[in-house]
């Protein structure tokens, strides 16, 4: 990594806060949430419906409906450009262009009277300023590339499978090369043959583009494949966040640990699955501590009388719980004991690679 | 005797580009207390073949025996009776509940059908399926939207219990859920199961759900029966091209396994008029000459049915 990008990440989402107004209710969808994306990589966000996954990427594109939702506070800067600051006019010129992104949902995320062609062709004329024969070149080179015959041009939507319309959203998305792709559930519409199809193909286009994706799933097999970072959302909070391969072997958080033995495998001989129990807290009234608390295995009183910080338990990997830090981390840690930590700062920071912390987190175990 | 058997069960749908082949020959036997699970992608025929076995759609053609008793066509007073036995869940527990009914009306609604029960019995039932189902007795006056989608799908299945029914289709009970919540209902399928000795056909797209819930599955494409077989077995050693594209497309929620994927070329193509032969013929990697003219179904180990010609035929060699 170079040392200007280090200190400054391509992205860097900071205590961002966003709150919705609905019947005299405050509902607080994302908290104090913080995150840093750098150039090429793919995060993932984890989390159930409701968690305010979708919430965090729509304020990075500043597309919230306000009202009811409201960016309370925190701030994004893209490109070393403070996002929540620019003018919508500024904000236009971004959208499509820069960052872009993929809508859960492909058979409402396109308009049904116009082609898919002219869907497509818009934000290159836009964005692009190209000619119509440019531009139009460049939508048949696209749709080619998503794996649709560009004779299909002057298709209407209904007349495409749901695979094939979330190819088009896709291509829709990519068409003017962005940096920062923002992909929301891409695939959860989908049967698991195109699933395969759709992911081999985004894989593909970010190795080619070198484009930055923010992944929001709720499937763990769909980080597995694609993410390089995980971060696991819960009631508005990141809970856990860290190297997929971190997270994946040696996840601390009880809720991702739920996550994990929610899942039926596809090996084990297990006759019973272990759900988390309970449901998530309503977003209008949080708990005061912990917000899993009500949840958790491990709970306690500690946990439910104040708020709990993200702390790092290992270089680059973070965790919102009290237990398993004291569990599993005893001194080795950076000293910030009381404080929550600068997110960023701790990231920049040149880590360890994953077999030393792997290697570090076998021998305190077998210290215990 | 199996609780259910289907013979070569058929269900056209007429269109106006011709007849649409929804389910196409399926044959299957099921004992009491086990489940049968069928796979497939959207749109191969797995709903309409659980709701053509519970006479939701009139069979085309094929026979369906539920106890030893023939009831490929029966009259609308035995229907009434045999519904009783015979349940579904359905996949969306938010437009399959009446929005203007609350808990306690949605549940008494069934048993308002037989005169098994007297007014003041109806009560103490609702209370009970409601505990059976994990559902607290606060929510009795609860309204559908007041509910979470677990819970929703908690008073789907308690009013399918109602009337104590032998066998129940679950068609993609969980899909629409979370995953925690995914798991709290699967285990409550389970115990369900266990102490009410059930019988499941159990439909979904989620093939890590199908494994853990089901004795023997049945891969549906286009209509067709491709392979049947013991769940474990089928995981371990799919034999169909179509159930191995399947598996290898299923995500697995570890980084250490590296698993071949194999990619399936193109989409499932239309289900009118469909052309002789195997209907995965277009989009099978091994496909040949003889794959035009059709495939037999031919049980290659025991309770193991596969209808290919390449691995029960000719080709066999070249897999």
């Amino acid at each position: 990594m170079e040392e200007t990008e280090r200190m400054e990440p391509f992205l860097k989402v900071e205590d961002l806060t966003v709150q919705y107004t609905a019947g005299g209710e405050v509902i607080k969808a994302v908290n104090k949430v913080s995150f840093t994306l750098s150039k090429g990589e793919t995060i993932g966000l984890v989390g159930e419906t409701g968690a305010g996954k979708t919430t965090i990427v729509k304020s990075i594109l500043r597309i919230l409906p306000d009202p009811p939702a409201k960016i309370k506070s925190g701030t994004i800067t893209f490109k070393g450009q403070e996002l929540l600051s620019l003018s919508e006019h500024q904000m236009r010129k971004i959208r499509g262009s820069q960052i872009s992104m993929i809508f859960q949902d492909p058979m409402t995320a396109l308009n049904p009277v116009f082609t898919v062609g002219e869907q497509i062709l818009e934000a290159l004329r836009l964005h692009r300023k190209m000619s119509k024969k440019e531009a139009y070149t460049k939508v048949c080179e696209m749709l080619e590339m998503v794996g649709i015959p560009a004779e299909r041009y002057g298709e209407y939507p209904h007349q495409f499978s749901g695979g094939m319309k979330q190819r088009v959203v896709i291509a829709m998305a990519l068409s003017c090369n962005p940096a920062l792709l923002l992909a929301d559930e891409p695939t959860t519409a989908l049967d698991v043959t195109i699933q395969a199809q759709v992911l081999h193909m985004m894989n593909r286009l970010k190795k080619e583009l070198g484009t930055s994706v923010i992944m929001i799933t709720h499937d763990l097999g769909i980080v597995a494949e694609v993410c390089d970072r995980v971060a696991v959302v819960y009631a508005g909070e990141i809970v856990e966040m860290g190297d997929k391969v971190h997270l994946f072997d040696h996840g601390l958080h009880p809720y991702t640990e739920g996550l994990f033995h929610s899942i039926p495998s596809l090996t084990g001989d297990e006759t019973r699955l272990k759900p988390i129990k309970g449901l998530p807290p309503n977003p209008a009234d949080l708990p005061k501590g912990c917000k899993f608390a009500p949840r958790c295995p491990y709970a306690s009183e500690v946990c439910r009388e104040a708020p709990v910080l993200l702390r790092e338990a290992e270089p680059g990997h973070f965790v919102r719980c009290i237990k398993k830090l004291a569990a599993d981390i005893k001194t080795d840690m950076t000293g910030k004991k009381d404080k929550g930590i600068d997110i960023a700062a701790a990231e920049n920071r040149p880590q360890g690679s994953a077999t030393d912390f792997i290697k570090r987190s076998r021998a305190a175990r077998e210290v215990e | 005797m199996p609780m259910l058997e289907v013979q070569d069960l058929k269900k056209y749908f007429d269109t106006p580009r011709g007849k649409l082949h929804a389910v196409d020959g399926i044959s299957f036997c099921l004992e009491q207390g086990k489940t049968l699970g069928v796979v497939g992608e959207s749109g191969c025929g797995k709903s309409t073949l659980g709701r053509t076995i519970l006479h939701l759609t009139e069979p085309t053609g094929g026979k369906i025996f539920f106890g030893g008793e023939d009831v490929t066509s029966v009259d609308r007073a035995r229907l009434k009776k045999l519904r009783e036995d015979m349940q579904i869940i359905f996949q969306d527990p938010f437009s399959s509940l009446n929005p203007r009914m609350t808990v306690s009306e949605a549940v008494t609604d069934p048993l308002k059908l037989t005169n098994r029960y007297a007014k003041g019995e109806m009560e103490e039932r609702v209370n009970s399926l409601m505990e059976t189902v994990g559902l607290t007795e606060r929510l009795r006056n609860s309204y559908p939207h007041e509910l979470d989608g677990g819970r929703r799908q908690r008073v789907g299945i308690a009013r399918s219990l109602a009337l104590e029914p032998k066998f129940i289709v679950c068609d993609e009970p969980v899909s629409a859920l979370d995953v925690s919540i995914q798991a709290q209902i699967l285990n409550l399928l389970q115990d369900l199961q266990e102490s009410k000795k059930l019988t499941y056909l159990f439909i979904t797209h989620d093939l890590s759900v199908v494994r853990y819930i089901s004795n023997d599955i049945c891969v549906m494409y286009m209509g067709q029966m491709v392979e049947m077989s013991p769940s474990k077995e089928l995981f371990q050693n799919p034999v169909h091209p179509y159930t191995k594209a399947l598996l290898s497309a299923i995500l697995v929620p570890d980084i250490h396994v590296k698993r071949e994927r194999v990619l399936l070329k193109g989409e499932v193509s239309s289900p009118i008029n469909p052309k002789p032969g195997c209907r995965f013929a277009a989009r099978c990697p091994y496909a040949c000459k003889q794959c035009e003219h059709g495939q037999k179904k031919v049980e290659i180990s025991p309770g193991h049915f596969v209808a290919c010609n390449v691995v029960t035929g000719a080709g066999a060699e070249s897999l």
